[in-house]
């Protein structure tokens, strides 16, 4: 027996003792479970980080955020920021700049939307309070994220990559609304869902 | 240059001249930069504390990127230099190859860090820690960050040189070390990290003078070749630190050299495409990347570590057994030298870093939970009980040796060196675990102000979140504290410590 600071001699490529090989029997199966668990939730679980992904020249990004608004503003808020009601089902455009999140969403519960987030730039972080579902919103990248809201409620969209000294006065809002679909109840998951996507992706 | 050995009175080791000057350079200048980075930290965390809120937004988030340069990079490298002199010719016997490169080497890494902390105090460097494109620093940070990579590079180099030398001279018989091949794998992994460095680095550099563009999410990509490779220099060098103090303390054997070096292949082999788990829920790249990356490859890094969670208290054990402690399951743990502040470190860097930083590491690199973790105080929370938990303090314990061994010097404040471990983890454990729980909140990391009282809507936190700050707050005062007594400690005894006995002599 040495210690680990003695130069071992001889052959010390020796057979394990049988706790140690127990130890890594057990080690090594856990991590197969857990190396099978990811692609399992990929494929089974309701809330992915995948999604459409497309790069974007940020100058076009603003441009297709304006013509969003435009098409679809109902209102200000009070501190001015434009209130977008888009239709059901459409694709929906955020667009984080220093230091805000604009427009402010109104949105449907238990519709599927397409959630487009880029920055004009520089990196941004966002994360949805308070169901706590963080994305990266990086400029030049359209992230596409297929959405569900389960919940009706006052959200706010919190940055939260650092993005300059104004980083934490960055907040946005996103209102869900109880709309028109009677069956609304039924769906009783207390989160926003990010429905997997396996088509359209690149 | 002055060459000549002396041998250990403790360790009957060979311990070259330049080795020993150069050991004593690099862990002075690491504690200096662990004093800078804190008192950062006290400052960002008494910020942090709503209660107090201490900072201005501009202060905070410049104190936290020097907090995070001044403790991940220098502190950190600057040890593991030092590591690095120790493992190789020290414990080899050896002479330290090509000195004057290596003083060169030094010289050059100091500058490079004073010159990030220059740029930094001096607000020019706004940039945090990741400095993600196209956030822009002054062109000397990033020139600063590649001189100070760049010395790192070569001082790796020459501990591979040294391991060939030791070799040819033969100067040990057998195999290298445990220690020296775990050391060697931290090295390698140096080589891949700092690769990564000047990948990114020196574009971003010329990007800051306008003469060419870096893509955002490509930064972001090779970045984390870096930032979270260099944790896992961290890991090799604290386990390989494990066996060190395992070894001096009590003893410690190496059950099966085969099990514990294969794993530390496993590190070399799968930890740098774990690096994709900080990119999981980026635009850039596709699903099929982010799960082969980060759940077959980093799972094998996961492996490795918890060979080692069981290698080395079981050699401890052992270790314990043969000194006489056989008495029942447990009397070689009770019997266990827990006033010498070497091994309380030991454990509580093996439980912190093993229990608390592993299972939520392993957690945050599933693709799903990643987007409930992603960039809240759980991510912070981790890597406080990975890299200060596990890291800072397995080298805070091997200080306790390195004072008497290398600097021949007697540990001043002993009663105050024997709880420093003890305050310095529990406030660290603490402060993890309650930063953890904020983060499962939705808090945002790396942010001034949570009451949002300048934001433009309103944000209400769970009154819990108050809290859980408070107790995060608390804990990281106390961890300050340990940090505190052992830059006391340190200082004293190297500068104004009593020298032991026997004089020290250089022969030839």
């Amino acid at each position: 027996m040495h210690t680990g600071v003695e130069p071992p001699r001889g052959v010390w490529w020796k057979p394990a003792h049988g706790a140690e090989k127990v130890w890594v029997g057990l080690a090594f199966g856990w991590c197969l479970v857990l190396f099978a668990m990811m692609p399992l939730w990929h494929w089974k679980g309701g809330q992915n980080p995948s999604g459409i992904r497309h790069t974007v020249d940020p100058e076009a990004y603003r441009a297709r955020t304006q013509e969003f608004i435009a098409d679809y503003k109902i209102g200000e808020e009070e501190n001015g920021i434009p209130i977008v009601k888009p239709p059901p089902g459409s694709d929906i455009y955020l667009l984080g700049q220093m230091w805000l999140w604009t427009p402010s969403l109104r949105l449907e519960k238990d519709v599927e939307y397409v959630l487009h987030l880029s920055s004009v730039d520089v990196n941004h972080g966002f994360s949805l309070y308070p169901v706590n579902i963080n994305f990266m919103v990086v400029p030049g990248y359209d992230y596409g994220l297929r959405v569900k809201p389960t919940e009706a409620g006052d959200f706010r969209i919190i940055c939260n990559e650092f993005c300059g000294v104004g980083h934490h006065m960055m907040v946005g809002r996103v209102v869900v609304e109880d709309g028109a679909s009677a069956d609304g109840g039924t769906d009783d998951g207390s989160e926003v869902r990010v429905a997997a996507t396996r088509e359209g992706e690149r | 240059m002055k060459g000549g050995f002396r041998t250990c009175p403790t360790t009957s080791l060979k311990v070259h001249r330049q080795a020993d000057n150069l050991i004593k350079a690099n862990a002075v200048v690491a504690t200096v930069s662990l004093l800078v980075g804190g008192v950062a930290a006290i400052l960002v965390l008494l910020t942090r504390w709503q209660a107090i809120h201490l900072l201005d937004a501009v202060w905070f988030y410049r104190l936290l990127t020097v907090h995070g340069m001044s403790m991940l990079i220098f502190f950190i490298l600057f040890f593991e230099m030092a590591v690095l002199y120790f493992a190789g010719p020290v414990l080899l016997n050896s002479r330290v190859p090509a000195p004057r490169l290596a003083w060169g080497m030094f010289w050059l890494m100091v500058i490079g860090a004073v010159m990030v902390e220059w740029e930094m105090w001096a607000g020019r460097a706004d940039v945090l820690f990741t400095s993600y494109v196209p956030l822009k620093a002054s062109p000397w940070f990033y020139l600063g960050v590649i001189l100070f990579a760049v010395g790192a590079l070569f001082v790796v180099a020459i501990f591979f040189a040294s391991l060939v030398v030791a070799k040819r001279e033969k100067t040990y018989e057998g195999s290298m070390p445990l220690v020296t091949f775990g050391a060697a794998t931290a090295a390698i992994i140096a080589v891949i990290t700092l690769s990564h460095g000047a990948a990114i680095y020196i574009p971003t550099f010329l990007w800051s003078l306008d003469l060419m563009y870096v893509d955002p999410e490509v930064y972001r990509v090779v970045w984390w070749g870096l930032g979270h490779s260099a944790q896992q220099i961290n890991v090799a060098a604290m386990v390989s630190i494990w066996y060190l103090l395992g070894a001096f303390t009590v003893g410690a054997v190496v059950i099966n050299e085969k099990i514990s070096r294969s794993a530390f292949v496993l590190y070399v082999l799968f930890i740098s495409m774990a690096s994709a788990h900080h990119l999981l829920v980026d635009p850039g790249m596709g699903p099929a990347w982010k799960i082969v990356n980060t759940s077959y490859f980093m799972y094998m890094a996961v492996l490795a570590s918890m060979i080692h969670g069981f290698t080395v208290p079981a050699g401890i054990e052992v270790g314990q057994r043969l000194r006489g402690f056989r008495k029942g399951m447990f009397e070689w743990l009770r019997k266990a030298p827990w006033g010498d502040p070497g091994f309380s470190s030991l454990i509580f860097s093996v439980i912190i870093f093993g229990v608390v930083g592993g299972i939520t590491g392993v957690t945050f690199g599933t693709e799903q939970i990643n987007i409930i973790a992603h960039n809240t105080l759980r991510i912070p929370g981790h890597f406080h009980a990975t890299v200060v938990g596990g890291t800072a303090l397995a080298f805070m314990g091997v200080t306790y040796y390195v004072i008497p061994l290398i600097f021949r010097k007697k540990v001043a404040f002993w009663p105050l060196a024997k709880i420093q471990p003890y305050l310095f983890a529990g406030g660290m454990l603490l402060f993890s675990v309650a930063m953890t729980f904020a983060g499962t909140f939705g808090v945002p990391r790396r942010h001034w102000d949570i009451s949002f009282s300048q934001a433009l809507f309103d944000v209400q936190f769970s009154p819990a979140v108050n809290l859980v700050i408070a107790v995060m707050a608390i804990g990281g005062i106390l961890a300050a504290l340990g940090g505190g007594i052992y830059i006391l400690i340190t200082v004293w005894s190297v500068f104004l410590g009593k020298p032991m006995e026997g004089e020290v002599v250089y022969v030839d």
